[in-house]
């Protein structure tokens, strides 16, 4: 398996003793890695488009039905709404979550022993599995039982969160931020680390202070992390589902019904599988036109380093 | 490309033909699904709940003398029905079924997965709870459990307290609203959030019953759409808008989950004075506060409307559940198992459990049960019933019944006027 790097170089140089390669690796190492994205990744995602041009129950073999799923799919009011709502989230979860995880991340990049331990705790929520804090939050949210009526000076009105849209929103997007700051603040503290001292040193050296200092030099070198962050919360936020299958079940009626949601239920509660197969496709175009832009709208492509000329 | 690199793209290209094979086989399998031979082993499934215990000692039984074995599979109720329907296509299909009858098992039929159950097993039932076992015209279901009828459970203890009596009439429904509302008490506690719209859904079967008539919702099951254009449909929904505007409900029910911890718990708490619910929250009632059933639960039918067609002997709910046999099965195993479901000592586990089966000898073992007052007045209020309607979900069947709930939810949650409503439910089968 010598020459699996490249074979001609090898037996070029053969005669005489092995000079030292640093050539680019030969394509055969990049067969394992195609083979797996070809068999788990594109043929699923062919059959998915397939799947959209058929009516299929699950029970009886597929119908082939050509563009019927799709037209019905333009016409469809309901699918309208799940994408207002999933945008909403999105961009809700982004205005809540990356504020704080940047400050959090930040703060807990200090090297004081109480910061470490606050963290530790404060990572918890983490570890915790979406399906066990759903179920959990949809108790402490019971009007009758749960926080709102311990805390009714914090739960304006009768307490009814989760039976207005507005109110669904808002649970949805403090309970996955309950869930996910944490490991966006973990991003955010290791960047935070890397930031050089002696920058923090001249700064105060020139007599800026705390904000001026994480205004100009930590959150400019955070650039990077905030991108993948980003990234994550935009490809996250499009296919979140758990939550809201065990918090609101897309209610009240189908004010939160998020595109995953909608695709869930058209497939497994209502079973037609073909028309699911149709909000799944949107659903991936969706998802890799959003991360596709991000990485160019951010330059992230061109690799450049927050830390040139340091 | 180089000498390699080609072998490299070979050995992956092997790699890929022995996957596709692999799926290929898979496919074959299960084309092939049917049962070797008629007196082998057989599956069944069920979900799990407290009566389990009772299904296997049946199974154990029968195995003793059976040269075909049945065993027990037990599945969790909030996966059941998806399980039972992926397994549907594939080899893995189960030879005995546990299921709720009616609209559910139609596409089943259609693709010629059960079988046509023997016609004289029928005599050992009670004849309404039979009819949901026969779908599209073809007897699939055989009873195998208690019935489950939907009525009105209330708290004595706060009716002692304001002087009144259960509602027997619209009437009185309203006017006891009225008084518990009052006296600070919720007057009837229903579950409105994400998932419990099925709690909301027995007020519309009822009132629609009521004010209509059975064969309103009959209709509308037997594949006439349209039907839900009825007056009475719209109707029962603005009696629900005039209640919920009432107080009816209170003003959160909207977050509100059934069962302990939510509805269950607010009637045995007496923080609300009724609950609309099915006869298996009695369970629930019992595991809440013991001492709550023993003294102060009371029940009653649903109360009739004046001047409305419906009579008010009238049931709504499950029937009971059933059990199916697929094509998978080993026909003469399954078919000598299903003659089980009716021996007494069957219905009388099922009894202890404070199960009311609906089979013709349940009547005369309903004395040893643990609340024989509770277990004669299910068994009366079903025998007597001149129909039971069963649950419009299990009737209709997933595919349509999840639009349906969702716009029966959006009229408790006033996003839906009656008249939207009626206009959304119709534009379901457009």
């Amino acid at each position: 398996m010598v020459s699996l790097t490249s074979a001609r170089t090898v037996r070029a140089a053969a005669p005489s003793r092995p000079p030292l390669k640093t050539g680019r690796p030969g394509a055969g190492w990049a067969i394992p890695g195609l083979v797996f994205f070809g068999v788990f990744a594109l043929l699923p995602m062919a059959g998915v488009v397939y799947l959209s041009l058929t009516s299929w129950d699950g029970i009886t073999a597929p119908q082939f039905i050509g563009w019927h799923n799709w037209s019905r799919f333009l016409g469809d009011h309901q699918i309208v709404q799940s994408t207002i709502v999933t945008a909403i989230l999105l961009l809700g979860n982004i205005a809540v979550q990356a504020p704080i995880s940047i400050l959090l991340g930040v703060w807990a990049a200090g090297k004081q022993r109480n910061r470490a331990v606050l963290t530790a705790i404060f990572f918890l929520p983490l570890l915790l599995s979406t399906a066990a804090t759903s179920v959990m939050w949809r108790q402490l949210l019971d009007p009758n039982f749960g926080l709102p009526s311990k805390m009714s000076w914090l739960f304006f009105g009768d307490q009814n969160m989760l039976g207005t849209q507005a109110g669904s929103i808002v649970c949805l997007i403090a309970v996955t931020s309950w869930q996910f700051v944490p490991f966006h603040s973990l991003l955010y503290q290791g960047a935070a680390r890397n930031v050089p001292e002696t920058l923090y040193q001249a700064a105060a050296l020139d007599g800026a202070g705390r904000a001026r200092q994480f205004f100009s030099i930590t959150l400019p070198l955070l650039r990077n992390t905030i991108v993948t962050s980003t990234t994550f919360m935009v490809v996250g936020g499009l296919t979140a589902f758990d939550v809201v299958l065990l918090l609101t079940n897309g209610g009240p009626g189908t004010d939160t019904s998020t595109l995953p949601f909608t695709m869930y239920q058209t497939a497994f509660v209502t079973y037609d599988y073909g028309y699911a197969a149709a909000v799944a496709t949107f659903l991936l175009l969706l998802a890799t036109g959003a991360s596709l832009l991000l990485v160019r709208l951010t330059g992230y492509t061109k690799m450049t380093s927050t830390q040139e000329g340091l | 490309m180089n000498n390699v690199s080609r072998r490299q793209a070979l050995a992956a290209l092997a790699g890929g033909a022995a996957i596709m094979a692999t799926t290929a086989a898979c496919g074959f399998k299960s084309a092939n699904a049917t049962a070797s031979s008629a007196d082998g082993d057989v599956s069944y499934w069920t979900q799990v709940d407290p009566t389990n215990t009772v299904q296997q000692a049946a199974i154990s039984a029968f195995n003793k003398t059976s040269k075909g074995q049945v065993t027990l599979s037990t599945i969790a109720s909030a996966g059941y029905l998806g399980k039972v329907q992926t397994a549907m296509g594939s080899s893995a299909m189960p030879g005995l079924f546990f299921n709720w009858g009616g609209g559910s098992l139609s596409p089943y039929i259609k693709a010629g997965k059960l079988v046509e159950l023997d016609p004289s097993l029928k005599s050992h039932f009670l004849a309404s709870p039979l009819q949901a076992g026969i779908v599209d015209g073809k007897f699939v279901g055989v009873p195998c459990r208690g019935t489950q009828p939907v009525f009105l459970y209330y708290n004595k203890a706060l009716f002692a307290q304001a002087g009144v009596k259960p509602p027997t009439t619209y009437s009185d429904l309203t006017s006891l609203v009225t008084v518990f509302k009052k006296r600070g008490i919720t007057p009837f506690t229903i579950a409105g959030s994400g998932t419990s719209s099925w709690t909301e859904l027995m007020w519309v079967e009822y009132l629609v019953d009521r004010v209509g008539g059975p064969g309103v919702f009959s209709s509308i099951a037997g594949g006439d759409w349209s039907t839900w254009k009825d007056a009475s449909v719209l109707q029962a929904a603005q009696m629900i808008a005039e209640l919920i505007s009432s107080g009816a409900f209170g003003s959160n029910f909207g977050s509100v989950n059934y069962g302990a911890g939510g509805t269950s718990t607010l009637l045995a708490d007496g923080r609300a004075a009724m609950q609309l619910m099915g006869s298996w929250d009695y369970a629930t009632l019992a595991q809440i506060s013991p001492s709550f059933v023993k003294n102060d639960l009371g029940y009653v039918p649903f109360p009739s409307v004046e001047g409305g067609k419906g009579d008010a002997g009238n049931v709504s709910g499950n029937p009971t559940n059933y059990i199916s046999m697929t094509t998978a099965a080993a026909g003469t195993t399954a078919a000598d198992f299903l003659k089980t479901v009716y021996r007494d000592d069957y219905v009388l586990g099922l009894v202890k459990d404070g199960e009311v089966p609906v089979t013709t000898n349940t009547k005369s073992l309903l004395s040893q049960s643990t609340d024989p007052a509770y277990s004669s007045f299910l068994y009366d209020l079903v025998a007597g019933a001149p129909a039971f309607t069963q649950s419009w979900d299990q009737a209709l069947g997933s595919t349509l019944a999840t639009p349906m709930l969702t716009e029966i939810q959006k009229l408790f949650n006033g996003q839906d006027s009656p008249q939207q409503f009626v206009s959304n439910v119709l534009a379901i089968q457009g």
